[in-house]
């Protein structure tokens, strides 16, 4: 070990943090030690994230301290935090595709004049920690995505190494690319590290964590020592944890079963309505399309499929690999550049969003901050954004208040949005509330085909499952969904058939049938030119 | 995490002292600005209040609020949709240069009332067809406005005074200007000040684009590509049709500021004169929020101050130059305020931990020293 790497104890004490109208971090105690991989776990809005920022240097607490070996320290910025070897992995890329990868690790160095070759030792040393080849001067943009969460590791190692957070690092990738993960993380454990390690999937908490700590509603809620684990079983620990995660909520959740599914404790299986695609009319069909585009996100080539009236598709793959441009190129918004797309058979290639919205044809964007809302607009105008000068609502142009607040109201109602008000900026909501104003809109009315990407991402528990009930509803009354996900669970719960995204194009489609599906989609994952592992 | 929202009175004085609060320190710092070069800033300032308000004198304030506030106005449209269009003097003095060139000889050979309309709509297609290259070409490829709307700007400028020299100048006079209007054929007043009805253009200018923006489709659809490009996309709303709708109404309001002021104020125009209004407001429509009602009380602020500070430093011995010192000391105190609301808001600190760190070191090591 060429390594220097800093050991010591890194403990939060009464770490709290609220804001407004919410209390973020409710007395949070813990002790990081070196050498040791510490599991986070909770719902989302357990305030895991809220946390990682306060080590990160993100935010400061509004009470508490955080003290290293004994003596206190102030993380005020992300550098303060960095110059103290606290390095974070995010669930998001930050390395910037069109430079080299040693260009990416020193994008925070501070010097004049770069120093490549004191870059390069440091990219030396790290990949021997990390037991990885990675080749300095390679672009980023041609990395598989196992490499890629290689060189944020690095960069997130790259001032100094004392504690290593990876949040959610599993969700975007194979079974394989986490076994991989899981042999670095041993590794830096190995080297004296200390790692804390983000999930809400139980069963990699128990496979890779030496102690665990739940989080639920800000509060500390349970934690498990090395000296806890080792004396239990899987289920026991289980157990333990699903109790402390959801609390009063595992009955709500649909008891212990319900929740440890939506935990990833257990293996899943579809449980939406089984139909014969077959002998239902095509809704949806896509004729060897392919778009053109800057990132390699919104690339999809000669991609051809069809949807049926009643059918859930699913469509898997790794975060980054054409699913935008595919969603888009459906929804009108980005042109293609050749094939052709279908709605009812009628060729509606040529057309654009709000004629194809009038067609029928909805989307959910998995972006429902930035493209799915306006977060400065109110909850009853966000409702209405693909209505807008649509009578009765808007008359001449001249804005109808009152209709268009019965019409919110209305949907508020249905889709139980919680909300101060209809005047309440969308942008204030939590992120389920946000999305149910999404789906409200896309789902009411005359919608046939529901194109949807990632739609639970970042949700909690009960959000999750109502919008899997919504899509569910939705297909059962002859709506027909095209699911885009980077959570296999979800597609495997939800889809009758799954194709599998790859650079670009579908490498394969698998029927949702039985207990095999993860492994044949995982296997076309990898078959279908990932180059990831080595 | 969710941020509840704070009572609406709460953000309404937020936003009413994050507006005024800039404004103050610039007024501030400009008082100690004339103590250092020995001037009486209380003179000063009283100088300001009775050339621009008393005696009668805060109606030539409200004939120059006439074309700031259609100006303001029609910059308020094109930034509200995230668009810089920063061609306000060429467009202006090309559509001076139409009410100006061709005023004098319409005026008198038709009813005076007809001649101001066709002078005005000449105004306003002239002003409106120079931003349609740039519009046109960030509509089209994409290009910064900034740097289209800022040379088209120069060469309006140009053509204007090549317009005022040649086909337009006075053939009575040495100097290069156009002939002028005859005082008779002027906007009238309205009745009983010496405010011409260009006021009453411009109170119904910023009105009427205060019920367009807040409350129609078009507004929102204004709103929602201003404030959110993306899904304004996803919502499917035109971007091309409307980056060019939102340059052709701004480029149109400066040709109609342009035809108020040379038909209701000046008469005539003379070359290689700019007033750059534009300039000047620039910083008060940002502190009305982009809110054309708002900007009312704003822009008659600054008509008020910019009446009375000529002649104020004239008489103070100042060059008028002083007035874009206060202007340029708002837009810095805006920024400051600006900034430490938004920190403020986020729950952050005031100063970058950084610059706290580097003042606190050289005691961080004392007390270090001490306690061990």
């Amino acid at each position: 070990m060429t390594l220097a790497v800093e050991t010591g104890v890194i403990s939060l004490k009464h770490i709290t943090k609220t804001f407004p109208g919410v209390t973020a971090n409710d007395d949070v105690s813990l002790d990081i030690v070196s050498g040791q991989v510490h599991c986070l776990l909770g719902e989302n809005g357990a305030g895991k994230s809220t946390l990682i920022s306060i080590l990160a240097g993100m935010q400061q607490p509004d009470s508490g301290a955080i003290e290293i070996d004994g003596v206190p320290v102030r993380l005020g910025s992300p550098r303060a935090a960095k110059d103290h070897g606290i390095g974070v992995v995010y669930q998001h890329s930050t390395l910037v595709p069109t430079l080299s990868i040693i260009e990416n690790l020193m994008l925070g160095e501070t010097g004049l004049l770069k120093n490549e070759k004191r870059a390069i030792a440091r990219l030396e040393e790290l990949s021997d920690l990390l037991g990885a080849a990675i080749r300095p001067h390679s672009r980023t943009s041609e990395l598989g995505l196992g490499q890629q969460q290689q060189v944020e590791i690095a960069k997130a190692m790259w001032t100094g190494s004392r504690l290593l957070i990876l949040d959610e690092p599993t969700s975007m990738l194979t079974p394989r690319a986490i076994d991989a993960l899981a042999e670095n993380v041993a590794r830096l454990k190995a080297g004296g590290l200390a790692v804390v390690f983000i999930t809400h999937k139980l069963r990699e908490a128990y496979a890779m964590g030496d102690c665990i700590t739940v989080l639920r509603a800000g509060k500390n809620v349970l934690h498990l020592a090395p000296g806890d684990l080792e004396g239990r079983s899987e289920d026991q620990v289980q157990d333990a944890v699903l109790k402390a995660m959801f609390g009063g909520d595992l009955a709500a959740a649909g008891g212990k079963g319900a929740a440890s599914d939506l935990a990833g404790a257990t293996e899943r299986t579809r449980e939406s309505v089984a139909i014969d695609y077959t002998q239902r009319p095509t809704r949806l069909r896509l004729d060897g399309i392919s778009t053109r585009g800057k990132t390699m996100d919104v690339v999809v080539t000669d991609v051809s499929l069809s949807v049926h009236e009643g059918e859930i598709f699913g469509i898997a793959g790794i975060d980054g690999h054409g699913q935008t441009g595919l969603a888009e190129v459906v929804a009108g918004q980005r042109p293609a550049s050749s094939g052709r797309v279908l709605l009812d058979d009628v060729d509606v290639t040529g057309k654009g969003v709000r004629e194809r919205q009038a067609l029928g044809l909805r989307y959910a964007s998995d972006d429902r901050l930035h493209e799915g809302t306006v977060g400065s607009l109110s909850v009853a105008l966000n409702l209405m954004l693909k209505r807008i000068g649509e009578a009765p609502f808007w008359r001449w142009g001249y804005t109808n208040r009152s209709a268009i607040d019965a019409e919110a109201r209305q949907m508020v109602d249905d889709y139980e949005v919680r909300t101060p008000s209809l005047t309440t900026r969308v942008g204030a909501l939590s992120g389920g509330n946000i999305q149910k104003v999404v789906l409200a809109r896309e789902l009411k009315g005359d919608a046939r085909v529901l194109v949807v990407n990632k739609p639970t991402y970042g949700l909690d528990l009960k959000t999750v499952q109502l919008v899997h009930e919504l899509l569910t509803d939705f297909a059962e009354k002859g709506g027909s969904v095209l699911l885009l996900s980077n959570e296999l669970d979800e597609l495997i719960v939800l889809a009758h058939r799954i194709g599998v995204i790859s650079h670009g194009r579908i490498v394969g489609t698998v029927e949702n049938r039985g207990t095999e599906t993860a492994a044949k989609v995982g296997q076309l994952m990898i078959g279908g030119g990932e180059h990831d592992q080595k | 995490m969710t941020r509840s929202e704070r009572p609406r009175w709460r953000r309404g004085v937020d936003i009413v002292v994050r507006s005024v609060l800039p404004v103050l320190f610039a007024l501030i710092v400009g008082a100690i600005i004339l103590w250092a070069l020995g001037k009486d800033p209380l003179t000063f300032y009283a100088d300001i209040v009775a050339n621009g308000l008393a005696d009668g004198n805060w109606q030539n304030s409200m004939v120059l609020m006439s074309p700031l506030l259609i100006m303001g106005i029609a910059l308020i449209v094109v930034f509200r949709g995230q668009l810089w269009n920063l061609g306000y003097d060429g467009q202006y003095l090309l559509g001076a240069v139409f009410a100006a060139g061709f005023g004098p000889t319409l005026t008198q050979q038709m009813p005076p009332f007809l001649a101001y309309v066709i002078l005005s709509i000449g105004a306003i297609v002239v002003g409106a067809l120079w931003t349609l290259i740039p519009a046109w070409l960030k509509a089209r490829y994409g290009t910064n406005e900034i740097i289209t709307t800022l040379v088209m700007s120069t060469i309006g400028i140009g053509i204007a005074n090549m317009l005022i020299k040649g086909v337009f100048q006075d053939p009575n006079v040495v100097t290069p200007q156009t002939a002028a209007i005859p005082l008779d054929a002027m906007l009238p007043f309205i009745p009983g000040t010496q405010v011409n009805i260009g006021f009453i253009v411009a109170i119904v200018v910023a009105l009427a684009f205060h019920v367009i923006l807040t409350r129609t489709s078009f507004g929102l659809r204004l709103d929602v590509y201003g404030s959110n490009p993306k899904a304004a996309r996803h919502v499917g709303i035109n971007s091309r049709s409307m980056v060019v709708v939102l340059f052709l109404i701004s480029g149109g309001l400066i040709g109609l500021a342009a035809a108020m002021d040379m038909l209701g104020q000046w008469g005539y125009l003379r070359a290689n004169w700019n007033p750059s209004y534009g300039n000047e407001i620039l910083p008060f429509v940002f502190l009305a929020r982009l809110s054309p009602l708002a900007s009312i009380p704003f822009i008659a602020f600054y008509a008020v101050f910019a009446t009375g500070a000529t002649i104020a430093s004239q008489q103070a011995g100042l060059s008028v130059d002083f007035l874009m010192v206060i202007v340029a000391l708002v837009l810095v105190f805006m920024t400051i305020t600006e900034y430490v609301g938004t920190k403020r808001d986020l729950g952050q600190s005031y100063l970058p931990d950084e610059l706290k760190d580097a003042f606190r070191r050289p005691f961080a090591s004392m007390t270090r020293r001490t306690t061990s």
